[in-house]
């Protein structure tokens, strides 16, 4: 039996060695905040202290970097098991309530809620990247997929029986997926390869291609073959590089963006599981022709699992020359790549906001200019490009620039990697040259049914039947690769209402017009799927959008009201079939009675209609820190009418409370 | 010519805005050549005698009666002006619906106004129940939220200028567009 001052002794020489072996650097807090969580199942505030005396910083520096990142919990729990449950709207299509529904009756605990009997907590949380194999759920971090109810209670058995998490019994794993160091149930479903990521590769002859020519000529082939960034926004690649290669510095950075966190996206997952080498290759490209010589990988928690996985490769590219000093016999080449993981924060995949997150701060974008290519990563010239960018840099540098030009289209070249997801037969990533259109990629992942299709994930565009004849490419459709099926049973109101809750979830809180402006439009999404919506409704729908997107700072303000703004042009029966003018000019969204219910209760006032029986609840034993007429009556936040009784007036108006008036 | 019917009423606000239709000063006689007050603090009539043309709407709503007087408003006039800062957004009042994120928002204000403290003598913790007061809504709403609002003036109070301006328009049957000079505040 330990003593508290033991447990409390014990607790301070954990964090105090977590902030040791990574020197006590503040700017290397997500990875000592990992190190405690993972010893202490948590950050309590004395870990905090300790933690901010440590760094020299501030204890609510610390606090606020805990409490920005989903995955770290201020509530040490030692052994405990997290159970995160994928509430994407493409789970929750494949079913995940019925699966959360067993979790929740099994484990006799509420998602949301702790339960200080077991050391088990449920909780939601967005796309993890497996919605080609939903419902899915993170335990522990390692992914389950294909939930059904049966297997969501033989799971929470199996953990309320004490059966540690690596042990749960699992399907298993496609490809590297089986491997020891990864071990998990994931399906790779690669569907269709295709000329650039997944077409034979020499290990190698891309860098060593890259070393014959000068950094600069390096770069100029990356422009030659206009390699455009693969996380959404199309940015040329070359610019990036030229910027970033031409400010003068003593250090610079090549940092990789595995921070997949648009929902439906899941093909960096792919690339991460089965193409690691070839991502490595292309960031030591990119580090050779910037003139960098550290790297970062920023993987995102919900690929936690791949973490032993990738570390084990960078250490046999270091055991192979591949990293380190002088790389491949190059002189004055040298590079390395560290792994930075990261915490549940959507936000963390805009690159400046990426690059705050692995300086050890709140996954807050930074203002531009200075773009990270001029001043990024501790203030050094930074070059920030997603896992598929990077892994097309080999197979440039080593089939030329002609050849990845000549695919795909005029301004967009090479080919692109889907996540195909949601009502098709065959969901999974497609490897297709860019200029593809939907119904082509609707044939091939047969959705022959589709009633719209979400292009780019919930920041992306709701199209209709009209528009999939149109080209996925930056000229038309641009994407970062999320392509999410819905057939003619989907409510669309209801996933535009998810899209829209995501935001307001995800929104770091810095511009008020995201912060507050989300939230509005979410309100107003509600109002018209619960049938009180007025023309002028939507109009100011359509205003407020344009705000948000012209005053936030960083693409997710930029993107947020696309689910609203994509439906409303795609969709415009959708909503008017839901619109109503009210008589009178009255605004139907307003009920009185519902707004007055509240005060009823607490001042014992029935509604002139009601004739009911009292029904009062006893007092309870902090009844005198109250008031008297709040005190004895329950109340209802959210009540209807018909939630709770009330007395009437004349027979249950307190006696007393007439003889004080009278005194007073 | 037939003389315009205005109705006016201060609901959740301070009445700012009346003064600030006194403050038109004689101005506001010779628009009594062209403007009747029918329901209104000015005329003391508590209801309306009849139907109105305009009706100007000061504060927003937060109780039971504000939303019955705004609704009579609405029935009654053809147009609906909100004036000043508490009928469009809220204003003071509406501070009370930043605690609306707690768990009993409507109790934790009560209890912020009435529990007992050093500045509060109230020690058998009452609050007013009276049958007389009108009952407290949930949170405050403005103008716009519950009825249909044709036009809004801007300002806390709006000018006696931008006032006169609007009633004169109306007047006159000039657009009702207020020139950015009169809703200007910096």
């Amino acid at each position: 039996m330990t003593t508290p001052q033991a447990a409390t002794d014990y607790a301070t020489d954990i964090v105090k060695n977590a902030c040791r072996q990574y020197n006590n650097d503040a700017s290397r807090m997500m990875d000592i905040l990992w190190c405690v969580q993972d010893a202490l199942g948590g950050i309590d505030t004395d870990a905090m202290t300790v933690i901010a005396q440590q760094t020299s910083g501030y204890r609510v520096e610390v606090e606020g970097v805990v409490s920005f990142y989903s995955f770290f919990s201020s509530q040490p729990r030692p052994q405990v098991v997290r159970i995160y449950l994928c509430e994407d709207v493409i789970d929750q299509h494949a079913g995940i309530a019925e699966v959360a529904a067993v979790f929740e009756r099994t484990l006799g605990i509420r998602i949301g809620q702790t339960s200080a009997d077991i050391p088990v907590e449920l909780h939601w949380t967005p796309c993890i990247g497996l919605s080609d194999q939903a419902p899915a759920a993170l335990i522990n971090f390692r992914p389950f997929t294909r939930l059904t109810p049966d297997k969501a209670e033989a799971l929470a058995r199996a953990i309320l029986a004490g059966i540690a998490v690596h042990e749960l019994p699992i399907g298993e794993g496609e490809g590297n997926n089986s491997k020891p160091l990864i071990n998990v149930e994931v399906a790779n479903n690669l569907r269709l390869p295709g000329a650039v990521y997944f077409a034979p590769h020499r290990p190698l002859s891309g860098l060593d291609n890259a070393g014959r020519l000068s950094p600069a000529q390096v770069r100029h082939e990356i422009r030659q073959a206009g390699l455009r960034g693969r996380g959404g926004a199309g940015y040329p690649v070359w610019k990036k590089w030229e910027a970033a290669a031409t400010t003068a510095s003593e250090r610079r950075f090549v940092i990789c963006n595995a921070d997949e966190g648009e929902p439906g996206t899941f093909k960096d997952r792919l690339l991460l599981t089965e193409k690691a080498d070839l991502l490595f290759e292309g960031m030591t490209i990119a580090a050779y022709a910037v003139g960098a010589s550290e790297g970062i990988l920023y993987l995102r928690a919900e690929y936690r699992y791949l973490h032993a996985w990738l570390n084990h490769l960078l250490l046999e590219r270091r055991r192979q020359g591949l990293l380190g000093k002088a790389i491949r016999g190059m002189e004055n080449f040298d590079f390395d790549i560290r792994i930075q993981l990261g915490a549940g924060a959507y936000i963390c995949g805009e690159e400046s906001a990426l690059i705050s997150s692995c300086e050890g701060r709140r996954g807050e974008p930074k203002t531009k200019p200075p773009f990270p290519a001029q001043a990024g990563y501790l203030g050094y010239p930074t070059v920030v490009n997603n896992v598929e960018t990077l892994c097309a840099i080999p197979a440039i540098l080593s089939r030329g620039s002609q050849w990845f030009a000549g695919l795909g289209t005029e301004q967009s070249s090479g080919t692109k990697l889907l996540s195909v997801s949601g009502d098709c037969s065959r969901p999974g990533v497609y490897e297709v040259p860019l200029g593809i259109s939907v119904k082509e990629v609707l044939t091939l992942a047969g959705g022959v049914d589709a009633q719209a299709v979400q292009v780019g994930g919930a920041s992306g565009e709701m199209i209709g039947v009209a528009d999939f004849g149109r080209s996925l490419c930056f000229e038309d459709l641009p994407t970062a690769g999320a392509i999410m099926i819905f057939n003619g049973q989907r409510n669309l109101l209801s996933i535009v209402h998810y899209f829209m809750r995501f935001f307001v979830d995800e929104s770091c809180g810095y511009c008020t017009p995201c912060r507050v402006g989300n939230v509005f439009l979410l309100q107003a999404v509600e109002k018209i799927m619960k049938g009180l919506g007025e023309a002028q409704d939507i109009e100011s729908m359509r205003q407020l959008s344009e705000t948000i997107i012209a005053t936030s700072r960083c693409g997710l303000g930029h993107t947020s009201p696309n689910p609203v703004l994509s439906s409303l042009k795609h969709f415009p029966l959708v909503y008017s079939s839901l619109i109503r003018e009210n008589a009178k000019g009255m605004q139907a969204g307003f009920d009185l009675e519902q707004a007055l219910a509240t005060a009823r209760a607490i001042v014992r006032r029935p509604a002139e209609v009601l004739q009911c029986e009292v029904r009062l609840q006893p007092a309870d034993a902090h009844a005198s820190d109250r008031l008297t007429g709040v005190l004895a009556y329950p109340l209802i936040a959210r009540s209807g009418l018909d939630d709770y009784t009330v007395p009437k007036v004349d027979s249950t108006d307190d006696p007393s409370a007439h003889q004080e008036d009278a005194e007073s | 010519m037939k003389k315009l019917r205005l109705a006016t009423t201060s609901l959740a606000g301070c009445f700012g805005c009346h003064m600030s239709l006194l403050d038109m000063d004689e101005r506001l006689i010779d628009l009594l050549q062209f403007i009747e007050f029918d329901r209104s603090p000015l005329t003391d009539f508590k209801t309306f005698r009849q139907r109105c043309d305009i009706g100007l709407v000061e504060g927003g709503c937060c109780n039971e009666e504000n939303v019955r007087v705004l609704r009579a408003f609405r029935e009654n006039c053809d147009l609906l002006i909100a004036i000043g800062q508490c009928a469009i957004m809220g204003g003071l009042p509406v501070m009370r619906n930043a605690i609306m994120h707690a768990e009993q928002p409507l109790n934790e204000c009560l209890q912020t106004a009435y529990a007992p403290s050093e500045t509060v003598w109230n020690p058998a913790c009452r609050i007013p129940a009276d049958a007389e007061l009108p009952l407290l809504l949930d949170k405050v709403y403005t103008c716009a939220e519950v009825v249909k609002i044709d036009y809004q003036i801007p300002g806390c109070p709006p000018s006696a200028d931008a006032l006169w301006y609007v009633l004169n328009a109306a007047v006159q049957g000039n657009p009702l567009d207020l020139p950015p000079e009169l809703i200007r505040y910096d």
